[in-house]
């Protein structure tokens, strides 16, 4: 295992152009986190402090940051969908086979990499949160920093997820452009579906079935913050109450989603000649 | 003998076409192979299907025996496939560090390897400035990284210059000399004839013949001769049952063997015979007439 990661590293690392983007996928969420966390001042007028409105109190602080990292995520899909494409360009695939590594080592060793970065992803988010909540928050007890961290396990889920999603694509076109263009594609399929589904049956059975599909399980996973925030600051407003917690059967989707796309990868090397 | 690859009754469809029919051969230890055919008759397919890359329609093959599967096989095989493929943002060394991550190989083996092929000062330049001498003899180097036990060479020579032909020719005989097995797929008849000891001839996806070069070149031969006497030569020549048929351009005549007979026995049966040659060679039939006979007359 460590041989195959070793060997996808390899080819990104000394490629200028997904160093790049993995460099900035992994170190812009954490400048934004960090810039977002200092006092600015505006010319004396007034200053802007976010770390005032409490967003980066425990618990509420994993769900804060895990939701807008997760945006930063296309930066690394492009090096997904490339780290096929250029096989594919360049032939090297070909190679690769014909020097003794088998079809499915090829598809593990990207998807090994794809798990080692989102640890790695995950473990600098975790990190992050850590220490500027230690810096902000008001409530500093362990048992309060610790819970909620179930929105790591989900932002680290959620990335293997559309990652693997990337793979299959590049997998599927050979292309990097074309590639990125299907997650497009597959972006407005699910609102398709969604949009049949409200006249076939009614809004709330097609939400339940959106749900399933796997862009939509990907965002589900974190819900969107921005409720939670002002519910926080006006708890008395019930009608506002939603469901943002992360459950085991959202987990499950994603999870199975990826099993399905990986093994797709892996069913069209096995049957393509190359 | 050991036997290195054995395929047995191999067929590749591509849709409606046939690329590769019912195709069957053996490559043992130490031999110099030729699969030998013209454009498209199917030698790239056939190795890319032992080569992992290519999924077979029907019918089955095994290296070393059957011991192992495929793509632990390949370990032990160095091969090229038509163009050299590399990662051109990697410098020669990265590539090969690369291939010795994959086939399991000691780095120390790189510098080694490239030596050989000459390109150890080129070492840390970037694949994508090498020229195509250069690549392919990067090739080269990469497939001789685990010391193989069979070296496969699909079309080594193609698009190269004449210097560059000639160096990756002396390559694969000096690395032929050292005792490993090499597969050569080529069109060049003459590059296979100077460099294999046995050949497999396709066409159209067919095996048409198989066994040694010299086996193939099975004829015994035939004169060139010039006379004044044309007349009586054509005649003497035309009732010996030694000779399977004469033909004749203008002033020269050819004689093909039935038997052998070496030139001076023939000398003298002339003389005898009161017959004056003013023109007497004898020469065997090259590869090449014999395999454009082979691919033409089928």
């Amino acid at each position: 295992m460590l041989r195959l990661v070793n060997l996808e590293l390899q080819k990104l690392l000394l490629n200028r152009a997904s160093k790049v983007l993995i460099f900035i996928s992994f170190i812009l969420p954490f400048t934004v986190l960090i810039l977002s966390s200092i006092k600015i001042n505006f010319f004396g007028f007034f200053t802007l402090e976010l770390g005032e409105l409490g967003i980066f109190n425990f618990p509420i602080i994993w769900h804060i940051t895990t939701f807008f990292a997760s945006y930063f995520k296309l930066f690394f899909a492009i090096v997904v969908v490339s780290m096929i494409g250029n096989e594919y360009s360049n032939k090297t695939i070909k190679q690769n086979l014909i020097d003794g590594l088998s079809k499915k080592e090829f598809i593990l060793s990207k998807f090994y990499t794809i798990v080692f970065f989102s640890l790695l992803a995950t473990v600098l988010i975790a990190i992050g949160s850590f220490c500027i909540g230690l810096y902000y928050s008001s409530y500093t007890e362990a048992s309060i920093i610790f819970s909620e961290t179930e929105f790591l396990l989900a932002y680290f889920v959620k990335l293997v997820g559309f990652f693997s999603l990337c793979l299959f694509f590049g997998m599927l076109v050979k292309r990097s452009a074309f590639a990125l263009a299907f997650l497009f594609l597959l972006y407005i399929f699910e609102w398709i579906v969604f949009g049949v589904a409200v006249k076939v049956f009614n809004l709330d059975m097609a939400w339940k079935i959106k749900n399933f599909l796997p862009l939509e399980s990907m965002y589900n996973l974190i819900n969107q913050p921005f409720q939670r925030v002002v519910m926080s600051k006006y708890p008395e407003k019930i009608d506002m109450a939603y469901d943002y917690a992360v459950h085991w059967y959202e987990l499950v989707i994603v999870l199975g989603w990826t099993a399905v796309f990986i093994f797709l990868s892996y069913r069209l090397l096995k049957q393509r000649d190359l | 003998m050991e036997t290195i690859l054995t395929i047995n009754n191999l067929t590749k469809k591509f849709g409606y076409l046939t690329a590769v029919k019912d195709l069957s051969f053996t490559i043992n230890k130490g031999n110099v192979y030729g699969i030998l055919g013209p454009n498209g008759s199917g030698k790239s397919t056939t190795l890319g299907i032992v080569l992992n890359v290519v999924n077979k329609t029907s019918g089955d093959f095994s290296w070393f025996e059957g011991q192992t599967t495929t793509h632990d096989a390949l370990k032990k095989v160095g091969a090229i496939i038509e163009n050299p493929n590399f990662y051109p943002y990697m410098s020669a060394y990265q590539n090969l560090k690369l291939v010795c991550r994959i086939k399991g190989v000691d780095y120390s083996k790189i510098d080694e390897k490239l030596e050989i092929v000459g390109l150890l000062d080129r070492k840390n330049s970037k694949f994508s400035n090498f020229s195509l001498g250069m690549k392919q003899r990067l090739a080269i180097a990469s497939a001789l990284l685990n010391d193989p036990e069979i070296l496969i060479l699909d079309e080594p020579t193609n698009g190269l210059d004449p210097q560059g032909i000639h160096q990756i020719r002396s390559l694969i005989k000096q690395i032929a000399s050292e005792g490993t097995t090499i597969l050569l797929a080529s069109h060049l008849l003459d590059e296979v004839e100077k460099v294999c000891s046995h050949v497999v001839v396709l066409r159209k996806g067919e095996k048409l013949y198989s066994g040694r070069v010299d086996e193939m070149i099975s004829s015994h031969g035939f004169f060139e001769l010039k006379s004044v006497q044309h007349e009586t030569l054509i005649s003497f020549l035309q009732n010996n049952p030694d000779f399977i048929s004469v033909k004749e351009e203008g002033e020269l005549i050819t004689a093909f063997l039935n038997e052998p007979m070496d030139a001076s026995t023939f000398n003298k049966l002339m003389f005898e015979k009161g017959i004056t040659l003013s023109h007497l060679v004898m020469r065997k039939e090259s590869l090449e007439e014999q395999f454009l006979k082979l691919t033409d007359n089928n």
